[in-house]
């Protein structure tokens, strides 16, 4: 403001500095304020959110635990820990059902993001749930209503190629009425670009994880005694999806 | 209102907002979150009550700083103090829903440049007392709500053939989807505006053929 030749008269530098300086302190701190009551409820909604869909892409399961991949193999998730965070699915005695995994993809409008359900017994894809998107109403967004497409998901062949480094057949979205192998996304007519959208979420995510996960079954599976018994993750909150 | 004179709190400081000077209806002010926001009831009765809350909190706040703002950094101040409620709003709506948030989406950031408010802080907030302007910014904040519940519904009832999820329409019905994609706003909100007038425009004849029954002249036909 010093460097304005014409500042009026009667109006000093200190009067703005002072009341600029009072209305950030006081925005600052009630943003604050904000921030800290909210911030149980947000991590807690969170949570639920997460839950809800790892129990619906994986109904058999009654408890679930966090881990992270990280470069230097499969860790317990925990805040601030970098690498990408999947969700092991134990059913009441403890038994590996599944695994939740993130995939994320660009859609028609914005980026899809899933989680979908991987099973080590059958190496296949058993479940898809779209987290976030916005895809057209009533065209685009029938990915995740319709019960056709969702069909696809019911067994989707997920294996891993002979050296374990990729999936043995890429997923891919084929033009409706046309799937014929088991690793085929039968597209839904009309929605193309959203139906590739999950394919290609599905495809890339599966493609970078699953081999990882693969080398880590058996600590995944050592882990489930242990998510039964720990209390708070108590398999309590089913409810809604 | 004349400009720079303290107003007596009345009824009307808070009615004229929600009919005379109807921010979406009369004044068409707050386009963005009218069109983006309206494709359900739910998601237009949310928006209206955040920006109720930011228009409430930012005008008593305005106001109880009116005399020590100096002019230069009027603007700059009151973004400050909006985007400081508007941050609050976030927080809180994440708190309430997850889904609800994820539906609003960058609209609620959006609110800090709604012209309803910093158009409210600069012509009545920054010159009115603390109780004038939190009942003014009241009724503003339920024109606002009033106005975009008015487009939610109907593009609801008509995209889905529901309102709050709940459904009206036979099962038969086909709904217009287009109603809750983008056009559909302009749709709606133009059927609302043409409504609006022709009500206003009747009003105002209604009031000359009064003045002219009652023997004064009126203003030439």
């Amino acid at each position: 403001m010093n460097t304005q030749p014409q500042a009026l008269p009667g109006t000093p530098t200190a009067a703005m500095l002072r009341t600029l300086g009072g209305v950030a302190t006081l925005s600052g701190l009630l943003v604050v304020l904000a921030f800290k009551l909210t911030l149980p409820r947000i991590e807690e909604n969170q949570r639920r959110a997460t839950e809800r869909a790892i129990f619906q892409v994986l109904p058999q399961a009654v408890a679930q635990r966090a881990f992270t991949l990280t470069p230097q193999g499969l860790q317990r998730a925990r805040p601030g820990l970098a690498g990408e965070v999947i969700y092991a699915a134990y059913d009441a005695a403890g038994v590996l059902q599944g695994l939740a995994l993130p995939g994320a993809a660009q859609g028609y409008a914005d980026l899809i993001k899933v989680l979908y359900a991987y099973r080590p017994d059958c190496a296949c894809i058993s479940g898809v749930k779209v987290l976030k998107m916005a895809e057209t109403p009533g065209i685009g967004d029938r990915v995740s209503t319709d019960a056709e497409f969702q069909n696809n998901f019911q067994a989707l062949d997920a294996r891993l190629n002979a050296a374990e480094d990729g999936l043995a057949h890429p997923i891919v979205a084929v033009k409706h009425g046309s799937k014929s192998e088991p690793w085929q996304i039968d597209a839904i007519s009309g929605a193309t670009i959203s139906s590739r959208g999950m394919a290609k979420a599905l495809n890339a995510s599966a493609g970078r994880l699953l081999p990882q996960v693969q080398r880590q079954l058996a600590e995944l599976q050592a882990a489930g005694q242990e998510t039964l018994a720990t209390p708070g993750k108590a398999p309590n909150d089913r409810s809604g999806g | 209102m004349l400009p720079n004179q303290q107003e007596q709190v009345t009824l009307d400081t808070f009615l004229r907002g929600l009919w005379e000077e109807n921010p979406v209806f009369v004044m068409v002010l707050g386009m963005c979150p009218t069109l983006a926001v309206t494709n359900s009831t739910l998601n237009a009765l949310a928006m209206g009550l955040a920006t109720t809350f930011v228009l409430v909190a930012s005008g008593a706040l305005v106001s109880l700083l009116r005399k020590v703002i100096p002019k230069q950094v009027r603007i700059a101040t009151y973004i400050i103090i909006i985007a400081t409620f508007v941050t609050m709003v976030d927080y809180g709506i994440q708190a309430i829903s997850l889904d609800l948030y994820n539906a609003l989406g960058a609209f609620i950031a959006l609110i800090v440049v709604n012209c309803v408010i910093l158009g409210r802080a600069e012509a009545y907030a920054s010159k009115q007392r603390v109780g004038a302007s939190v009942i003014n910014a009241l009724g503003m904040g339920g024109g606002f709500t009033f106005a975009l519940l008015c487009l939610g519904t109907v593009r609801e009832l008509l995209g889905k053939g529901t309102i709050l999820g709940l459904h009206i329409l036979p099962a038969g019905f086909q709904p217009w989807v287009v109603m809750i994609l983008p056009p559909g706003g302009f749709f709606v909100l133009g059927g609302w505006l043409l409504l609006f007038s022709w009500l206003r425009q009747r009003k105002a004849r209604n009031a000359r053929k009064t003045v002219a029954a009652q023997g004064v002249p009126a203003h030439g036909r």
